[in-house]
């Protein structure tokens, strides 16, 4: 039997304020424990909660950016529940008035385009920290109030990688929103997934499980591919399958059911009496809108429109916001109305060496009018693409012109027949079998003869110049 | 809407407060009364009234993104009744 996967994600992202979402404690990553609190945000009796301007506008930004419809009506709702790192023994949150509903993100996935739904994104605060030691749990209050989104998916993605790629759609917006830090080890960003298995053509949705505990996008698709695993074995064996909780377990690899609550949830929603409502009228929505930066799909085809680049380009340098600004700075400034020789050094060598660096494109100590002249000296064959690539890496490590690099390192290129000759005759003697193998018709074998004659002339003969040599030499004979 | 003793019993569990057998019969009381107070709503013309989630006519009460000074890590536990060095400490909740 085939079984179709549903997935969908909910994602907590932190909010980038200076402050909390209720009070004005700082948001600083790092601090001593229990040093950015005060009485709201520890819950003690009479504090009143006041919510953060910025907070509630970089909301409305984000859930515009993904399309999703502002209510216009909002209100705050207390979810109730004990533990303890949640010191008024409710979570400030919404019910049934969410900020915003029916969005929606445009995902690339194994190069297909798939519009994936957005059920609703609503405000609510972060609890503190728990650290687990002997005997006792510690709890550390300064994360608690840190205004937090909930964007809850619809169970659209239908594979581990889908989720993975909508993940990084997301990320990658909420960078250009400059909302949020994104940053899933410091816990900025924090994903949820829903996965069940249903008979390939049922309408019906299958038991779901719930998987927490993933810290990266990595984790993520593994728990989720882990679970696909998991719920095929026991479905395929006829087993019922438990709605229930589980959580990936980095280590082992596994996703391991959490222990149940007795009963179901009940959280007891019901509007908070300390924070009033909000009316989000047109205008406001109208000022936020126009506050949006050009955002990565859009960027995108602006990139094929104007620059003539390909989809797959483009989508490559605009996932980040920073890095699409240098890149697009690099192709006005790169003469002539033909950039693929450019976007090929950027997507290429560039971002190569920014891996290397483990460092972002934009973050590279490179003067573009120096790439911009390296690509001229490959363009013209007065240096080899080899050599260019390693003058590239000098370039980003000495912060000197290409041109003294070239003539310092003696790279350029020779292109001129005679000088070349020697080499070649040399080559043509001692690889004797190479020659037969070529005369016998292996065409792989005058590749390998232009590999000696680069070797002897230290990268510096030009391959298409040696390769028509030893071609003609070969077949005159 | 009359209300048993388990959910008497739910509720409290839920809010974590313990009820000895005579509490348990005189609550059970009061919130009949209290719902059956609620109840009279349903006797009212009320097509013309819009719902509301607050009693104040007041709205988006924001405050700027401003830090204020928190308080100290030794104030914040002076009340606490169990700490280790700046944290809080609980009995432990997980194995």
């Amino acid at each position: 039997m085939k079984y179709q996967t549903v997935i969908g994600l909910e994602v907590h992202l932190q909010l980038n304020t200076k402050t909390k979402a209720f009070c004005g404690c700082s948001t600083d990553f790092g601090k001593a424990p229990n040093s950015n609190v005060c009485p709201v945000c520890l819950g003690f009796p009479g504090a009143l909660p006041v919510y953060n301007h910025q907070a509630l506008n970089s909301a409305i930004k984000l859930a515009l950016a993904f399309g999703c419809q502002i209510q216009e009506h909002t209100k705050f709702d207390r979810k109730n529940y004990f533990y303890p790192d949640l010191p008024k023994n409710y979570q400030i949150s919404q019910f049934d008035l969410p900020l915003s509903r029916n969005g929606y993100l445009d995902i690339y996935s194994q190069d297909k385009p798939k519009r994936i739904g957005i059920t609703r994104v609503h405000l609510e605060e972060d609890a503190g920290k728990l650290i687990h030691e002997t005997g006792v749990s510690l709890v550390d209050f300064n994360r608690t109030g840190i205004p937090l989104l909930e964007i809850v998916s619809e169970p659209d993605l239908f594979s581990p990688q889908e989720a993975f790629d909508y993940l990084t759609s997301l990320k990658s917006i909420i960078e250009y929103l400059d909302v949020s830090d994104c940053d899933m080890e410091k816990g900025s960003l924090r994903c949820d997934a829903n996965i069940s298995l249903r008979l390939e053509g049922a309408k019906e949705l299958g038991v779901k499980t719930e998987l927490k505990n993933m810290n990266s996008f990595k984790g993520v698709k593994d728990a989720l591919t882990f679970e696909v695993e998991r719920q095929t074995l026991l479905l395929e064996a006829n087993q019922k399958l438990v709605q229930e909780t589980r959580l990936w377990d980095v280590e082992k690899g596994v996703t391991v059911a959490m222990r149940t609550k007795e009963g179901a949830k009940d959280y007891r929603y019901f509007p908070d009496p300390d924070l009033t409502v909000f009316i989000i009228d047109a205008s406001i929505i109208s000022q936020i809108k126009a506050q949006l930066p050009e955002l990565p799909p859009e960027k995108m085809r602006r990139f094929v429109k104007e620059y003539g680049l390909t989809e797959y380009d483009a989508k490559i340098l605009v996932s980040s916001k920073n890095d699409a600004e240098f890149s697009e700075s690099c192709i006005r400034d790169y003469p002539g109305k033909d950039k693929k020789e450019l976007v090929n050094w950027l997507i290429g060598p560039l971002l190569s060496e920014a891996n290397f660096r483990k460092i972002k494109l934009h973050e590279l100590n490179l003067n573009k009018n120096e790439l911009i002249s390296l690509i001229g000296f490959v363009e013209r064959q007065d240096i080899s693409h080899l050599s260019a690539k390693s003058v590239l890496s000098q370039l980003l490590d000495t912060g000197k012109s290409a041109r003294d690099l070239i003539e310092e390192g003696n790279l350029k290129q020779i292109s001129n027949a005679e000088a070349l000759l020697e080499v070649m005759e040399t080559v043509i003697q001692e690889n004797a079998k190479s020659v037969s193998d070529f005369k016998a018709g292996k065409t792989n074998a005058l590749m390998y003869l232009v590999g000696q004659v680069m070797k002897k002339s230290s990268g510096k003969a030009n391959p298409k110049v040696v390769g028509e040599l030893i071609r003609r030499r070969l077949t005159d004979a | 809407m009359s209300i048993d003793k388990e959910t008497i019993k739910h509720v409290a569990h839920l809010a974590r407060i313990e009820l000895q057998p005579n509490e348990l019969d005189k609550l059970s009381g009061e919130l009949d009364e209290i719902l059956g107070f609620i109840d009279k709503l349903k006797y009212l013309n009320l097509e013309q009234v819009k719902p509301a989630s607050h009693i104040l006519p007041i709205n988006n009460v924001l405050r700027e993104d401003e830090p204020h000074v928190s308080l100290t890590s030794e104030k914040a536990l002076e009340n606490a009744p169990s700490k280790q060095g700046n944290f809080f400490s609980v009995p432990k909740i997980i194995e």
